[in-house]
């Protein structure tokens, strides 16, 4: 009976559980070792019978020495966390106030607004972004760190907002209610009050934010062009490759190293940031 | 945030309804609404004034644009809906449009599949289970151009990893063309798509499961019914909500999708794995020709429209109940 039940217990978890993991993480482990292979070993063939794929005899740093001094890639890493940055600080901002009115004050289209800020969260970059170029080039902010920092809140704010409404009504009025009989002003009860109660809604808002923003790809793509002011998606993309040559021991430490910033955020965060999404889907 | 996913739908409820009138004299009432307005206008100005330039602007001007000849540097001219026909009359749009459906299909179905499966494996208890769901997570978070660039390497005409595998398998005697046929291309996107949303689905989705009371599960075994009934009549009931959540919202995303195919197959070869953005993107950003594109990619609105109206329903029944 014991035997039979462990038995079980491996085929249907444990082994399972392996292939999901090897397959979750094994491009990762790809990335890392072609990152630190010298030149010689990637372009064996693969029928070599000296061919050792999964590991190498002669690991290097060539190709992040090369790809930090000679590339722009240090640029891009900062450009991107400024934009980063930068557009989840003006997302939170929005996004704290609008929850804040959606889900305490009573208005007239109270509930029009709530839907149509839900209907933008669905709206995708791609949709709109040939008009969204013109519209940049029209107010000169095409090639500047402004094009994105102005348009990547049209996705994370609704996001934050949504998120951050639904963090407000679990808080109990019973608190903004006392502080108001205590002399408070509305105002003043939200930003002392309520919003230091949110601060892990607001945190898992903002990791949210900071790694889609970190990811975004196609407003980068379409408003940015002269390589110093590229991001690290568009750069690795646009700038590694030389011709129609990968080069890609370059390529894959580029993509280690533009992967690393977002993942190290992401690992001191698991939680808020799983709370985040699981929020982002709570219709 | 320890509510269900799908109670926490009723969140559009509360701002539709109106909190009940507290007690309070009429002018003094009135004067407290007053008020009340006045700060709703002032906590809402910088969002609607963000949305309102960046996205609302932009959607009328993108069917203004469809609806007229502009390419860059011209002005252009109202031409009626012949951008939409000259869509519909060329056979890469044709290909890019059955490409985007059969991608979305299968690609929705595939992470939906998987994610419910490891969600399920995850929801036990075993050891390192915070380390394994921390990194199960990686592929969503790492940046998809940056990971898709791991798989096009792996899918590498000359050097695959994937071929030496299957060749010292035993199972292939000659190189599989992954990237460069354009059906195998499409169902490696589909491959990577999966492998990337697999892991929303799986976390979302044990965040659902693990508000299912074990009761119901130790009632149903003592009742006498296998794990994969109960998972069927007492786990799939319950999980419903959540699951057209998240399908919905993979389905707008993946629809839309245009990093995975531009690092993956570039719409190639010979234009055969194009998606509606990849193709959009080629018309009218690397064309120029900005009407045709703008037509292009509000062929996407159509399937957007039903499946946000289908969510909307959605929630609108949840209110009712």
């Amino acid at each position: 009976m014991v035997l039979e039940r462990k038995w079980k217990t491996w085929v249907f978890f444990y082994i399972p559980l392996t292939v999901f993991i090897v397959g979750t993480l094994f491009p990762f482990y790809w990335m890392f070792i072609t990152a630190i292979r010298p030149d010689a070993e990637l372009y064996r063939s693969w029928r070599a019978a000296n061919n050792t794929p999964f590991w190498t005899l002669a690991p290097t740093l060539d190709h992040f020495r090369d790809l930090l001094a000679k590339t722009t890639f240090p640029t891009w890493l900062w450009n991107t966390f400024f934009i980063a940055v930068v557009s989840t600080l003006i997302s939170l901002f929005c996004g704290l106030l609008a929850g804040y009115a959606l889900a305490r004050l009573r208005f007239p289209m109270a509930g029009m607004l709530g839907t149509s800020i839900f209907v933008t969260y669905l709206v995708p970059p791609t949709l709109l972004f040939i008009p969204l170029a013109d519209i940049i080039r029209n107010f000169q902010l095409g090639n500047t760190p402004w094009a994105l920092i102005l348009t990547y809140p049209t996705f994370l704010i609704p996001f934050c907002t949504w998120l951050l409404m639904g963090y407000f009504k679990t808080i109990p009025k019973e608190l903004e209610e006392c502080a108001r009989i205590d002399g408070a002003t509305r105002f003043g009860a939200m930003l002392r009050i309520i919003f230091p109660i949110a601060v892990p809604g607001i945190l898992s808002a903002g990791i949210f934010a900071f790694t889609l923003s970190w990811n975004e790809f196609i407003y980068a793509l379409v408003f940015l062009s002269s390589p110093e002011k590229k991001t690290v998606p568009v750069g690795v993309v646009s700038e590694l490759i030389r011709g129609d040559i990968y080069f890609w021991g370059q390529l894959m430490a580029g993509a280690l190293l533009g992967s690393i910033p977002v993942a190290l955020v992401y690992s001191f965060f698991v939680e808020y940031y799983v709370t985040g999404l699981t929020g982002s889907v709570k219709g | 945030m320890s509510k269900p996913i799908a109670g926490g739908a009723g969140s559009a409820a509360d701002v539709v309804a109106l909190p009940r009138a507290r007690s309070a004299s009429p002018s003094g009432m009135t004067r407290f609404l007053e008020s009340e307005r006045l700060l709703a206008v002032m906590l809402l100005a910088p969002t609607v004034l963000l949305l309102g330039v960046f996205i609302a602007y932009p959607f009328v001007m993108g069917v203004w644009l469809s609806l007229s000849n502009t390419s860059v540097g011209n002005p252009g001219q109202f031409v009626g809906l012949k951008n939409f026909v000259k869509a519909w009359n060329d056979s890469i749009f044709r290909t890019a449009f059955w490409n985007t459906s059969v991608y979305t299909f299968w690609a929705t179905i595939f992470k939906l599949a998987l994610g419910m499966w490891l969600a399920v494996l995850l929801n036990r208890h075993f050891r390192g289970k915070r380390l394994v769901r921390a990194s199960m997570l990686l592929p969503f978070i790492v940046p998809t151009v940056l990971s898709t660039f791991a798989w096009r390497w792996m899918f590498d005409p000359t050097f695959s990893v994937l071929n030496w595998l299957l060749y010292r398998g035993g199972f292939i005697v000659t190189k599989v063309p992954f990237l460069s046929d354009g059906l195998y291309g499409l169902w490696c996107a589909i491959a990577v798509n999966t492998w990337r949303g697999m892991p929303f689905f799986a976390i979302t989705l044990l965040a659902g499961l693990q508000t299912i009371s074990p009761d119901l599960h130790e009632a149903a075994s003592l009742d006498g019914a296998n794990g994969w009934k109960r998972f069927w009549h007492v786990t799939w009931p319950l999980l419903k909500p959540v699951t057209l959540v998240v399908v919905v919202f993979s389905i707008i995303q993946t629809f839309s999708d245009f990093q995975l195919i531009y690092v993956l197959t570039g719409g190639g070869p010979a234009n055969s794995t194009h998606l509606l953005a990849t193709y959009a993107y080629q018309i009218g950003v690397a064309t120029g020709l900005l009407g045709e594109g703008a037509a292009i990619s509000l062929f996407m609105l159509p399937v957007l429209f039903l499946v946000v109206w289908v969510q909307l329903r959605y929630l609108r029944r949840l209110e009712g109940a």
